[in-house]
């Protein structure tokens, strides 16, 4: 195992944000952090980037025990935040030879692997550019090219396409997968987005500070049933428990919308219009689990607002 | 203990400043306009009634030294100043998640904002000849010691007081009421009277005062009207003291605090 930790824990006064968080990550695999704002993501994330000490637990590297803030760590880590952390005063090519020279890569062979990197991220043309002038998806694949300079083991990303548009979400995502693969770097990441967590090699379900699972995406989904009903009303809440009595299925109701997991889930769906006035709800739908459903299903909470979207 | 991730850092961060600086344009005529400003306007006011005790010499020229430590205390407020920006834009988290000891990060910051007030300054001292000050009988080794030193201490200061409020604010507050006296009770305005015993004991106690000192005596010799009665070595030590300590104090105030943002 390339990364592995046992038992951190980490507390803010009394409110426990790591409860004993286990994992094993292999070399060249993406591994994601899967759950909502408040399950100890970023918590984990700055352990896992040095900031931040644990109040207990071990972390390993290469099965070799190490302290969470040991420079052996930091100089095999590459490490992208959330916030934006170029110096948009200085062009891509110096942001890059500045992320080099902080990690002791010679001077030519940062010349040799800026030139490669910004090739890779489709950054070429805009090498001596003002980084203040770049958009949000250049940035963040800027970011990550400065991640990557040193040539470290693992790469750790918190939330790494926040904020982007679609096709910039896309090429990110392909530059990612593009470093990872055998032999090639362990990239880390944290996320609450489903679609994000698509893209892992397999996820670590985190909830209230512990992992309740590590599986693939697929083994995931194949946990749930087969469909899933949606159906939108404005009292959600009341709604759901009328479903669950009367079709005797298990209804639950998140925002202004109700959950019914279920196999052949379009059979349900004549019932529940025939079931309810016109007013109840707005309307009855029928899609594939998504991994938010799964989130949902393993952890017995919701993603949150911004995942559904 | 200093590995070869600290000197690298260092050197980044030194040199990232400096860059930064040069690159400003505007930055680099508000370095030299805004004290020919002060030194032209205050300096002409004063010099119809402000005579130098036992001396002929006229107030322009009095004020001077003074002035130079103005733009080396300035520069330093405001390179410093980004270490808050550069929390708030992520940089700094950036270059903490990196293999180089906080001390490191410190060291480099300072002697990048510490740089930046010394090329400030050596613009300024371009005048030196208009203020009476001949560029061929200045002391150099000594002016540039004493400022060099000066800068570090203050720029350290810079960095503690950044590191510790995080606001742009609470640190110009901060730096208006502690940094901005220290300078106008260090003899760069007027001299110690004896007449004043409590302004002279602060002066004493001011190590910015031993910056003006030793800069006066660097520009006018070892007897320059206005110097601090001791030698130019004893006003250096003095400012190694304050460098030294404003250094380590920052280093521990990153060291201990201000671990995730």
């Amino acid at each position: 195992m390339r990364l592995s930790a046992e038992e951190l824990r980490f507390a803010y006064g009394e409110r426990m944000a790591l409860d004993g968080v286990s994992f094993a990550i292999a070399p060249g695999e993406v591994f994601g952090f899967l759950g909502p704002n408040g399950a100890g993501k970023s918590t984990l994330f700055a352990i896992l980037a040095g900031l931040l000490p644990p109040a207990s637990g071990r972390l390993f590297l290469d099965g070799l025990p190490l302290d969470p803030s040991s420079r052996a760590l930091r100089a095999r880590m590459g490490v992208v935040f959330q916030e934006p952390s170029l110096d948009v005063k200085l062009s891509a090519e110096e942001n890059l030879h500045l992320g080099a020279a902080l990690f002791r890569v010679p001077r030519d062979e940062a010349r040799r692997r800026a030139a490669a990197l910004l090739e890779a991220a489709g950054l070429s043309d805009r090498a001596r550019d003002p980084v203040g002038r770049f958009s949000g998806g250049m940035r963040r694949r800027l970011e990550i090219a400065r991640a990557l300079i040193h040539r470290p083991e693992v790469l750790l990303l918190d939330e790494p396409t926040t904020g982007l548009d679609a096709l910039s979400f896309r090429r990110t995502w392909e530059a990612l997968r593009n470093c990872a693969g055998p032999g090639g770097t362990t990239v880390v990441l944290t996320t609450h987005r489903p679609d994000e967590a698509a893209f892992c090699d397999r996820l670590a379900i985190l909830s209230r500070g512990r992992v309740v699972a590590v599986e693939t995406p697929a083994s995931l989904l194949s946990r749930l049933a087969g469909d899933v009903v949606v159906v939108e009303a404005d009292e959600a809440t009341a709604l759901a428990a009328e479903i669950a009595e009367r079709f005797g299925v298990p209804a639950r109701a998140s925002g202004d919308t109700v959950a019914i997991e279920r196999e052949r889930g379009h059979e349900l769906v004549p019932r529940i219009v025939e079931a309810f006035p016109a007013g109840r709800f707005r309307s009855v739908s029928v899609r594939r689990p998504s991994l938010a459903d799964a989130f949902l299903h393993v952890a017995g909470e919701d993603l949150g607002q911004e995942a559904r979207s | 203990m200093i590995g070869g991730y600290d000197t690298a850092a260092i050197r980044v961060l030194w040199w990232r400043d400096l860059v930064r600086f040069f690159r400003q344009p505007s930055r680099l005529v508000g370095a030299l306009a805004q004290p020919i400003l002060f030194w032209g306007i205050i300096g002409s006011g004063m010099s119809a009634t402000f005579r130098i005790p036992g001396s002929g010499e006229g107030y322009l020229r009095y004020f001077y030294p003074g002035v130079v430590l103005m733009v080396v205390l300035f520069a330093a407020i405001f390179t410093t100043l980004s270490v808050i920006e550069d929390r708030h834009a992520g940089f700094l988290q950036a270059v903490l998640a990196g293999p180089a000891s906080r001390g490191a990060v410190v060291v480099g910051k300072v002697l990048g904002s510490a740089s930046v007030a010394l090329s400030q300054a050596a613009l300024f001292l371009l005048l030196a000849p208009a203020a009476g000050f001949g560029l061929t009988s200045i002391d150099w080794p000594v002016l540039v010691a004493a400022l060099a030193l000066a800068a570090v201490g203050l720029a350290a200061m810079g960095f503690t007081v950044a590191w510790l409020v995080d606001n742009v604010q609470g640190y110009h507050a901060i730096q208006m009421t502690l940094l901005v006296p220290l300078w106008i009770v260090s003899g760069a305005m007027f001299p110690m009277s004896p007449d004043h015993p409590v302004l002279a004991t602060v002066m004493r106690l001011n190590p910015v005062a031993y910056a003006v000192s030793a800069t006066r005596r660097a520009l006018g010799g070892p007897d320059a009207p206005g110097a601090l009665p001791g030698s130019t070595a004893r006003d250096l030590l003095v400012l190694v003291a304050f460098a030294a300590v404003h250094l380590a104090i920052a280093v521990l105030a990153a060291r201990r605090n201000g671990a995730r943002r």
